[in-house]
Parts: structure tokens; sequence; C-alpha cells
């Protein structure tokens, strides 16, 4: 009996560390090179059953690729016979670009989009209200240029093609942009 | 029209909540209309982006005010299938983007709107984020951070418009007379947000009043604009009383679903 219950509690644990291989393979729809692990939504795998339980934090609140993103880990879980899979959404604490991890930050700088810099000032981690500069061009901090490196950018435009991003452009080698917002 | 509207059980919770939602949802919904007709196309982007977070931030508000609701109401059902009574958006929201010489977008009104809303939202997210309710104060850790951004992005339009051309300056006066006499709504105290503010739920709407006054007044310096004197009326969009516009948004809005009931992307 006790050699079984062992037995459980290892497939348990092996069927956990099986899916968590499995979701680095699960790539966000609108930014194809990080998978879902290097952006930082996927806060717990539990074993649930004879399945999976993964619980998964969203980014921002009307980000269309939400509802695609779980699916697809449902699938690619499903696929590797490790399912059935359950998805638990977890709002808080609220996701943060801080949570993208360093392989992620490189995958985004190879794929052409400079990566957040620190989301969490130290008023803010601490709950209080941030003071907001109302004053018109706001001066946002310098952000380097993903393909040549230059700190000699501009921003074009606040927003960009998805919700987590805004559009630069380089000064130095001319060529425009994307940068992964901080939040 | 042959879906049947639903019923909702207006419990000063779900009130609460809804008056959230649903502000959220019908100025979502007028952002919308930008598409495709913005001056630039990076503000097109900017305003179908803002939009994108207030109807997300509408979903779960809604999902949340049916789960306390009780009757098994689902986010689609509260936003489609509603009669017009039943909203609890400010009236702010449902204004159109009408200017003062008859264009039926303009500019000026939109980014003004914008930053007075964001204002507000963002302090009543702050506040939320210490709700009794812990799936409230999950979307408010999360909705704030959206706040902020749209709160700068469209201060900054204020501040370039109202302190800008001869033209810009005179449309974002005539957006300011317009809208002005419509924020004392949004932070009036009645007895759906006594009883949230009793249970914990979220903050008297008038406790925000003073926060949002400082920093529209400092805005509005920035921007070379006077603030405009206050005013006699009252709107009253949040007890469910609405202008004529908010028929033709919801006529818009509900129109698939009550010919296709149940459709699905």
């Amino acid at each position: 009996m006790i050699d079984m219950d062992t037995a459980v509690i290892e497939s348990a644990s092996a069927r956990v560390q099986r899916a968590w291989q499995v979701l680095h393979t699960v790539l966000d729809p609108e930014v194809p090179v990080l998978s879902v692990c290097d952006l930082g939504i996927v806060r717990d795998v539990l074993a649930a059953g004879d399945g999976v339980e993964v619980v998964l934090t969203p980014t921002y609140s009307g980000c269309p690729a939400t509802e695609v993103i779980e699916q697809a880990v449902i699938d690619a879980i499903d696929a590797a016979g490790l399912g059935p899979t359950r998805i638990t959404v977890q709002r808080a604490p609220a996701w943060t670009t801080d949570w993208i991890s360093d392989e992620g930050r490189r995958k985004l700088r190879e794929y052409g989009i400079a990566p957040p810099a620190c989301a969490s000032q130290p008023s803010r981690a601490a709950g209080a209200s941030a003071p907001i500069r109302l004053v018109a061009r706001t001066k946002a901090p310098a952000i380097e240029c993903p393909r040549c490196g230059s700190a000699t950018t501009e921003r074009l435009s606040a927003f960009g093609s998805t919700a987590c991003k805004a559009l630069y452009r380089c000064l130095a080698c001319r060529e425009p942009f994307e940068h992964f917002k901080p939040i | 029209m042959t879906t049947p509207s639903i019923q909702v059980e207006l419990s000063p919770s779900v009130q609460y909540l809804l008056r959230l939602g649903d502000t959220a949802l019908i100025l979502g919904q007028r952002l919308g209309e930008w598409c495709g007709h913005a001056p630039v196309l990076e503000e097109d982007i900017a305003l179908a982006n803002i939009a994108l977070d207030l109807i997300g931030q509408a979903r779960t508000l809604l999902t949340r005010a049916g789960e306390l609701e009780g009757q098994g109401h689902d986010e689609d059902q509260l936003a489609f299938l509603r009669e017009e009574r039943d909203y609890r958006n400010a009236t702010i929201v449902e204004l159109p983007h009408s200017g003062a010489a008859g264009e039926s977008r303009d500019f000026a009104f939109t980014v003004l709107r914008n930053a007075m809303m964001a204002t507000w939202f963002r302090l009543m997210w702050e506040r939320l984020r210490e709700s009794s309710d812990a799936e409230l104060a999950a979307i408010a850790g999360k909705a704030v951070k959206e706040a902020r951004y749209h709160q700068q992005h469209s201060a900054d339009w204020v501040v370039r418009l109202g302190d800008g051309t001869d033209e810009s300056a005179r449309r974002m006066r005539a957006a300011l007379d317009t809208l002005w006499r419509y924020a004392p709504e949004l932070f009036e105290s009645d007895a759906v947000d006594a009883s949230a503010a009793a249970n914990g739920l979220g903050p008297r709407w008038d406790s925000l009043r003073e926060p949002w006054l400082a920093e529209m007044r400092e805005l509005l310096a920035d921007a070379n604009l006077d603030v405009p004197a206050d005013s006699a009326f009252r709107s009253t969009g949040k007890t469910g009383v609405h202008t004529e516009h908010m028929g033709y948004i919801l006529a818009d809005m509900q129109h698939l679903q009550r010919a296709y009931p149940g459709g699905v992307w």
C-alpha cells in the first residue's frame, strides 16, 4: 500500500513537471516568441484528479488573447496525454511585466520588441497612489532600440498593435520598433 | 427583436457594481465609434485600446454583479439583455461626441471626457483595491494600472489642445462647458453607495470629489482652461434615468443578441 501511494504521488508530481515542460511550448498568439511561462502568466500547475489544473493570471483586462491562450493551454496539455486540464483564473496579485522572465526579455529583444523596464516603483509597490504628472508631452525614460542598442529613440505612439505595446522609432538606425509597456 | 429582456434583482451591492460596470461599458462602446475615424492613426489605435480595456473591465464587473445577484445572469446577458432603465451608468459617458458646431465626432470632447473619466476611474480603482469583496479588489488591482495609462494619455491631449491653437482652445472650452455639468453625478452619494461603504464593498462616491477636483484643477490650469462655474443641473443615469442618447447606444449594442439569441463568435 505504501508503495502504491508513493507511486501515485510520484506520478502526480511527474505529471505536473511534464505539464510545465509542455507550457514552455505554448506561445502567446500576439507575441509568438514568448511562451506563456516567459510571459509570467502561469502562476501554478497542480495535479487535479487524473489531470492537471493550470492557474493563469490575465495580462490586460481587455486582452483579446486571454481566451485563445486558455484554449491553447488546454489543447497542448491534453495533446500530451496529461489532461483533463482545468484552467483557474487568478486575478490577484495583478500581473506585472516584472514577471516576464530574463529569457523572455532576451527573446523579445531578438524579436525586435524593446522589453519593459521595471514597473514596480517603490511608491506603487507600497500600494500608495502614484502621482501623475499632468504635463504636456511627459518625458518618457529612454528606451533602447532592440536592433542597434541606441538609446536615442522617440515614442511615436503611446498605444500599439496590441494592448501591451507602444510604438517607437530609433533615431540612430532609423528603424521603427515596438516597446512592451511596463505595467 | 425576439430575445426577451432579463429582469435584474437590484440589491444595493448589485447596483453598485452595475454603476461601475455600465459606466465602463458605455464609455467603451462610445470610444469604439472612433475606430477608423480618429484624426491620426496613432489616436485611432489609442482610442480603440482604451475602449478595449474599458470593455474588459466591464466584463469582469458585470460578471461579478451577476454572481452577487445569484440569478445565473452572465456578463453577456447583463450587457445585452437589459432594458434602458436597468442600465446604471453615469450620464456623462452616454453623451455623443458631438462638437459645438454640430460635428458628429469632436476629438476635443472625446479627450476631455476621457481625462475626466480616467481620473475618476483611477481614484475609484485605488479605493476599490481595499474592497471587502476579494474579487472586486482583484479586478481593481489590475484596472488601476490601465486607468493610470489612460489618464496620462488623455491629460496630455487636454494640455496640447487647451494650450494649443485658437481653434483647438475654442473646441476645448466648448467641450468643457458641455461636460462639466455632468461631473457632479460622479460625486453624489445615495443609499446605494452608503450601503457599499457600510459593508466595505467600495467607497461613497462623494469621497472622490475633492481628490478629483484637485487633479482636474491642476490639469485645466496646465491646459490654460478656466474651471467652469458650478451648475444646479444634475444628471441621473446611475439611477436608471437616461438621456435621449441612451436608447440609440443600446439599439446598436443589443441588436445582434436580440436578433440572434445567444449568438457567439
